[in-house]
């Protein structure tokens, strides 16, 4: 692989252009309404290249990423399982691509009762009262959820509730999501054995809580054995729960968000539900809510007349907390979900959380087996499990990011690093259940060379990866001298005037 | 079963391994009174030939009627190597790219992509997107109110000549944090009715919202009113149709300063219209204001070892650094739908994007002089348009709509919800997919609705 | 070993002060501070005349991978900021007690200030911190 490739804008040459794909020419006549003042001036700085150099330069980048269908992610928390190709290829039909959104939902019957039974799904596997598809992403869904519980409470006329209580160990997104919807976080410690401090929660509900945001089992890996008593004092304070569905694989059919006592909640559908990260999105973040909040739900929903779909907005759903998006969401991601839930079935989502819990827990016996130590040691894994590099870093002078970049190496995703906060040197580590046997050894092997060469040549893992297209970058320059769009090295970098 | 490749020997030497009897027992820390009954409601599963059988009866019962609806989506010819390339299994499902070294591919097509974006709508730099123009727009107006050095007002100045969803979105993601919203009026020309700025009504405020077009697919006086709201201490925050870009003056040159942040729907971009996404929003802005933007951003730099190489920067802004003090709660950008929209661009180019802008005008151009000449049919607004009008009729629009639905034809959006006042007024938009034969077969469907619709005379 | 001049005071947010002869407040973050957020790339300070309250954040230093706010150790108004650092923000990490000062402050007469620890109690502090 050549070490660099340059970018699209030095590749091709001054009038060249994908002719084929272009429009023939306007006539300049058919312009001549239009005012001269309101015209570009000059064209835009785009590439000019033919197809063929345009499929070249894009393939050619592809091979600089790792992805699903070549690597093992073994990512805490991303639940990167396989993205099963039927999935993509049934949500690209062409009657589906070539739908408008303001179409008349007549003439999308199709697409509207994929999405009106994955909300039924979607409701009987979290054992809530009612889905939303509407929000675009995990982090839009906690929007979603949050705005919700604030609307709960305005709705009852109890404005002194400003404060969201969420976990230390929590995804960056909760205190996000919650300074975003106007409220001060409280954080709740966690205390020695991973579990939540119930003495803290206690001191901290009251008349200002809100609600309490909550991944169970948590970021550490494992389950809040105290969810039944966390749900008392919570709703007796007069607050709700959120349930942050990041973590949901581990549970998928063995364990409903509901039946804990959750008020509201959030799935990541590109992670549980095995739509593709796109190397960054896409996502989905589908809502569920129990009766009190079905109200709120963000429009649009789809709903039913006897046989007939029908988007439902404002109209019918005035409490709603309103609109996300433009149209309805990302619709050919939640029709991905759709054919990967259907080709589960009830049996296949109980096999998921089993499956995934199985292989962590392998994993980790495998890791512990070779001298890795785990950030809970009494504690079961969930679908994901945390080892500390602690010792590592004290004796070895090697830390978790050299153990992760040295992975890249032997061609395997790092897992997740330094998260949660809390657990210093931590790698978060989650195999999902599409991962053979096959392949959790193979990793496991790797870790195991890993941890000999740390002991015997560390400098190998300090500057790895060696491997890859480059090596380690200085995110230090990147952030000081910023370069963030590609100018032509002759050319003074005015922006195109009018 | 669900992509699980397990056998059952596998099964038993794992478990072996791990020191348990049974998968149950992984269980043992959950309180059994939390135990799952079995999902009655969910169906049994279905194998990859019977899904694939329902998934295209479903798809032939949408059918695939002619499209003269736009209304903030655009139907756009989209070269085949776009989604042949974007649908590599590298692109799409390779994960956010936190490791850079494993995901340069990913990294170098944002940043060429920020460079497209920055230089379509003239401004210095861009971010890696948001998922939609809609929420691109309530994040601008949050940025505006970081942004703004000169007021500490949370009040934004809306133009009802914005996207009635837009604004929604709007209220929905930028009114918790205590931003509120005042409309602006619109002309008898379909633009911002500069009478009701020349009033200067308006309080301090930190921005004003300029969509051009405009949703009714008329040109603003983009250039006054800009410099108005400069003069007033305003930011200014574009929304924009990255089509017409190539035809109409960027809003970087827009009035004497230009605009401060640009947003917009980057879905004509190469992203098919799928009943509403997913889509991406794009946004670009000034070089000073880059560390209020939210959302991902890659910059180029250099590895240890000298070689050019890109990565994400400028992450301190981020939920994953900042936590509750983040610029937004933002994690993803549209990845793939980047990748989609940077390799459109690439085959097109400005010409062939030019191209584009240009047939669609004169398209819309040619299907509202044929539809304008049927009885009772006229444009509602006399101004410049770029590819989309509003037509009136001497009687009610969704029984029309109704009818031409019937005849495979989806005829546009009809204003009475959001625009009463208006009357019966619908918004048309033609694009270059749009052969003369298509343009006359709407025209041949809508006269004949109109003969058997009831007209207004009949109906008082 | 982390420097901890003796004639300046400390807040527990790792701050220094340094009372001038001329009755204004210097403030800017401390070694220690310095160097557990590595590299800094970028700092962003509050407008000269901006009226500080104790307590609250009035300036940011950033690193690559960590964001914090500084928070005003005693209200008055901002007299000064050291604009060289926006375009230097490694000079925090070189001179962290003399060419990085960040604000300088004139006191409001009445106002209130954070405790302070003196460099024996801030040493304690750090001291702690590390067990």
């Amino acid at each position: 692989m050549s070490p660099t490739e340059p970018t699209v804008f030095e590749i091709g040459a001054p009038g060249r252009g994908a002719t084929d794909q272009w429009p023939e020419a306007t006539p300049a006549e058919a312009l001549d309404d239009l005012p001269a003042a309101l015209l570009r001036g000059s064209r835009a700085a785009l590439p000019e290249v033919g197809e063929l150099d345009a499929v070249r330069h894009f393939t050619r980048l592809s091979q600089r990423n790792f992805c699903i269908d070549t690597q093992f992610y073994p990512l805490g928390s991303c639940t990167m399982k396989y993205n099963p190709k039927a999935c993509h290829q049934y949500a690209m039909l062409p009657e589906f691509l070539a739908r408008h959104p303001l179409a008349p939902d007549s003439s999308g019957q199709g697409v509207l009762a994929c999405l009106y039974e994955l909300q039924e799904i979607l409701k009987a596997a979290t054992g809530l009262a009612a889905v939303s598809l509407a929000p675009m992403a995990g982090a839009q869904g906690e929007f979603a959820g949050v705005s919700m519980i604030r609307a709960y409470h305005t709705s009852r006329g109890d404005h002194a509730r400003d404060e969201l209580i969420v976990s230390e160990a929590a995804h960056g997104t909760n205190p996000a999501t919650a300074s975003m919807c106007g409220y001060t976080v409280r954080e709740l410690p966690v205390a020695e054995d991973g579990d939540a401090d119930l003495e803290a929660l206690r001191a901290a509900v009251g008349p200002r809580t809100a609600g309490i945001m909550l991944t169970n089992p948590s970021t550490l890996g494992v389950f809040e054995r105290q969810i039944g008593e966390i749900e008392r004092i919570v709703h007796a304070a007069g607050g709700l729960l959120y349930y942050d569905g990041a973590n949901l694989n581990a549970i998928l059919g063995r364990v409903r968000p509901g039946d804990m006592g959750f008020d509201v909640m959030h799935m990541n559908l590109h992670k549980t539900f095995a739509t593709p990260h796109g190397g960054g999105g896409p996502g989905a973040g589908a809502v569920a809510v129990n009766a009190r909040l079905e109200p709120f739900l963000p429009v649009p929903l789809v709903g039913r007349d006897g046989s007939a779909y029908r988007l439902l907005d404002e109209r019918e759903r005035p409490q709603s907390i309103g609109r996300l998006s433009a149209f309805a969401g990302n619709v050919g991601v939640l029709l991905r979900a759709y054919v990967y839930v259907r080709m589960l079935g009830r049996t296949g989502l109980r096999a998921v959380g089993e499956h995934a819990t199985l292989n962590a827990n392998y994993l980790l016996a495998r890791l512990r087996a070779i001298g890795y130590e785990p950030a809970y040691p009494e504690r079961r894994a969930s679908h994901e499990f945390l080892i500390t590099l602690r010792r590592e870093a004290r004796e070895l002078e090697v830390t978790a990011m050299d153990v992760a970049k040295r992975l890249l190496d032997y061609g395997f995703h790092a897992p997740t690093t330094y998260f949660p906060l809390l657990v210093p040197e931590c790698l978060l580590i989650e195999p999902t259940e599409t991962e053979s046997k096959a392949t959790l050894d193979a990793f496991a092997e790797a870790m195991a060379r890993i941890l000999e060469e740390a002991r015997r040549e560390p400098q190998q893992l300090r500057s790895a990866p060696h491997s890859l297209p480059v090596q380690r970058l200085d995110d230090v320059r990147a952030a000081k001298q910023l370069d963030l769009t590609w100018q032509a090295p002759a050319a003074a970098p005015a922006p195109p005037s009018g | 079963m669900a992509f699980i490749p397990h056998m059952s020997a596998d099964v038993s030497a794992m478990l072996r391994t791990i020191g348990v009897a049974s998968i149950d027992e992984l269980f043992d820390e959950i309180p059994p009174e939390l135990a799952a009954a079995e999902l009655h409601d969910v169906p049994e599963p279905l194998n990859e030939m019977q899904i694939g059988r329902l998934m295209r009866e479903r798809a032939r019962t949408d059918g695939a009627p002619l499209v003269f609806v736009g209304a903030g989506a655009y139907e756009h010819h989209i070269p085949a190597a776009v989604w042949a390339l974007a649908a590599r299994g590298e692109f799409y499902t390779s994960y956010t790219p936190y490791q850079a070294e494993a995901s340069q591919g990913t990294l170098q097509v944002i940043y060429e992509f920020q460079t497209m974006i920055a230089s379509l709508t003239g401004l210095e730099v861009a971010n890696a997107s948001l998922y939609d123009g809609a929420s691109a727009l309530a994040e601008a107006a949050l940025m505006a109110v970081r942004a703004n050095r000169r007021s500490t007002s949370k009040r934004l100045l809306v133009p009802t000549t914005v996207h009635p969803h837009y604004r929604g979105v709007l209220e929905t993601i930028a009114a918790p944090q205590g931003l509120t919203f005042d409309p602006l009026p619109y002309a008898a020309n379909g633009g911002i009715d500069a009478a009701a700025l020349a009033r200067g009504e308006t309080a301090d405020c930190a921005a004003i919202v300029l969509q051009q077009p405009n949703f009714f697919g008329a040109l603003e006086d983009v250039d006054a009113i800009t410099d108005w709201a400069h003069a007033k201490g305003m930011l200014v925050i574009a929304v924009v149709n990255p089509v017409s870009l190539a035809l109409l003056k960027p809003p970087g040159a827009w009035g004497t300063e230009g605009a401060d942040i640009v947003v917009g729907e980057g879905q004509p971009l190469g992203v098919p219209l799928a009943s509403g996404g997913p889509y991406f929003g794009f946004m670009a802005t000034r070089r000073s204001y880059v560390r209020s933007m939210p959302g991902r951003i890659v910059g180029r730099t250099l590895d240890r070892v000298g070689r050019v190489g890109y990565t994400l920067t400028l992450q301190a802004r981020e939920q994953h650094i900042r936590r509750a003090k983040a610029t937004s709660n933002i994690c993803t950008n549209q990845g793939l739908l980047v990748t989609a929209a940077t390799i459109h661009l690439s085959l097109l180019g400005a010409e062939g994007l030019a191209r584009t802008a240009a047939a669609c005008h004169a398209r819309t151009r040619a299907l509202i002089e044929r539809l304008c000449r049927l009885p009772g049919v006229g444009r509602r607004f006399a101004g410049p348009y770029f590819h989309e009008v509003v037509l009136s009729f001497d009687r009610p629009v969704a029984p029309l709509l109704e009818r031409l639905a019937r005849a495979g034809i989806v005829g546009g959006y009809d204003l009475s919800r959001h625009y009463p006042e208006l009357g019966h007024a619908l918004l048309v938009c033609a694009t270059e997919t749009k052969t003369e034969a298509d343009l006359e077969r709407y025209q041949q469907a809508l006269a004949q609705a109109l003969q058997d619709a009831p007209s207004a005379r009949r109906q008082p | 070993m982390t420097e901890i001049p003796e004639d300046l005071q400390y807040t527990e947010a790792h701050e220094w002060l340094r009372r001038r002869a001329d009755g204004l407040v210097e403030i800017g973050v401390t070694d220690h501070a310095q160097s557990a957020l590595g590299d800094l790339v970028f700092v962003e300070l509050p407008a000269v005349g901006r009226a500080l309250r104790a307590g609250e954040a009035c300036a940011v230093v950033e690193s690559v991978k960590s964001a914090s706010d500084v928070y005003a150790p005693l209200s008055g108004e901002v007299v000064e900021a050291n604009a060289a650092l926006e375009k230097t923000p490694e000079t925090i990490n070189q001179d962290p007690y003399r060419a990085g000062w960040m604000i300088r402050v004139r006191p409001s007469p009445q106002g209130e200030t954070s405790p302070t620890l003196s460099a024996a109690q801030y040493r304690r502090l750090l001291d702690e911190q590390r067990r």
